[in-house]
């Protein structure tokens, strides 16, 4: 407690100093996940270019099991700086969640060329390799062991690809996010509604017409071939592409994603889908 | 009614705007630019927004309020209007690089109004 009162008091005589890091990764290995969050985007919105703010961001969200907005977070880490470790060890964590071994040991291996005596990668390269799930990504260097993730979704086997893997990396890839070939025949992932009924056959049917239709409009309108299609609806919004000619992708989030949020997500699926699609 | 069309139509990038009847496809009102064909606009709009609400309906998201075709060379923009968020469709043809967002608001507010 005296260390998080130090740090609150440095942070508040300079609030533009980077101790924001420290304060954040102390009140979250105390477990004061809300104030972390606080921290870490009063932080961000300083110091948005930062890599560290990003990595501590996708940490916090971690503990809080927002694994989609972690993803993000330690995405944008990387391209911000490509050789941080503790965010490409935590897309490897996130990768491993999802059971995409292989995205996974290449983000490990990423940080193990940066840091070769890191031996916490080691460590991870072991547990991936004997099916277990790998400590959640270590803080930097200065911060003390964390806690760790509370396991709430099971791992998938490291086997051949499969339709329950297309999507790996993204939350929701088994109720939010559907891909179908170009009559409607599903092809990966699935759908719920918001009773948690599955819908993924009634609305894969109704898609390969949306498609049709959307490239006989584009077309006849000189608009090109379309590349698109996003809609806000009562209670969801949902963004649709087609990743290669004969497929469809379909995410859907809830009302609160903006269409802007969900277009990047689709976007990501999209590559996904597209690679997963390649290797068939 | 043409009012609204206007202040869509004012904002940069926008080609044209027109109300259509969801039902039927046919147009209502128009302010387009010369080449853009507004029977074929309509008719193609309406057909997408049946598809779409039924797929939309499907997954349980509800009817949509807003949605948008990007496209290489532009982009449909349409917010369902009238009682049963159904009746009419208003709707804008684009550029590729319009800001959305403003033609959005332009939208809503013109089915807002009743346009």
């Amino acid at each position: 407690m005296d260390e998080i009162r130090a740090l609150s008091a440095q942070l508040a005589q300079d609030p533009q100093s980077l101790v924001f890091l420290r304060l954040g990764e102390a009140l979250r290995r105390k477990g004061q996940l809300d104030a972390a969050l606080r921290v870490a985007t009063n932080g961000l919105e300083r110091h948005p270019h930062l890599a560290d703010a990003h990595d501590l961001y996708a940490r916090i969200l971690t503990d809080k099991h927002d694994y989609e907005k972690a993803f993000d977070e330690w995405d944008m880490a990387v391209r911000i700086a490509p050789h941080h470790t503790g965010a490409l060890k935590g897309l490897a964590f996130l990768y491993f969640k999802v059971g995409d071994i292989e995205q996974a040991e290449a983000h490990l291996a990423a940080a193990k060329r940066v840091e070769p005596d890191d031996p916490t990668i080691e460590q991870a390269f072991e547990m991936i390799r004997g099916g277990h799930r790998p400590p959640s990504p270590a803080p930097a260097p200065t911060a003390e062991p964390e806690a760790t993730v509370a396991a709430s979704t099971a791992a998938v086997s490291g086997g051949a690809l499969d339709e329950t893997r297309v999507f790996a990396g993204l939350e929701g890839a088994n109720e939010g996010l559907l891909l179908i070939d170009a009559a409607g025949r599903v092809l990966g992932g699935a759908l719920k509604d918001g009773g948690g009924k599955d819908v993924t056959d009634a609305v894969a049917a109704y898609l390969a017409g949306v498609s049709q239709e959307a490239a006989r409009t584009a077309k006849l309108l000189g608009l090109g071939a379309w590349n698109g299609l996003s809609a806000e609806g009562q209670h969801g919004n949902v963004h649709l592409a087609h990743p290669t000619p004969d497929a469809m992708l379909l995410v859907v989030r809830e009302r609160g994603m903006p269409l802007g949020r969900l277009a990047i997500l689709a976007q990501r699926a999209t590559l996904m889908a597209r690679r997963w699609l390649d290797q068939q | 009614m043409s009012k609204a069309l206007d202040l869509i139509t004012r904002v940069r990038g926008v080609r044209g705007a027109m109300l259509v009847s969801a039902e039927d496809g046919l147009v209502v009102a128009e302010q387009l630019m010369e080449g853009i064909k507004g029977s074929a606009v309509a008719a193609l709009a309406a057909s997408l927004a049946g598809r779409l609400r039924r797929a939309m309906e499907a997954a349980g998201t509800g009817t949509s309020v807003f949605w948008h075709l990007q496209a290489e060379q532009g982009a449909l923009l349409v917010v369902p209007s009238g009682e049963a968020s159904g009746n009419l469709l208003v709707v804008a043809v684009a550029e590729p690089d319009v800001n959305i967002g403003l033609v959005r608001l332009e939208l809503l507010r013109a089915a807002e109004a009743g346009a």
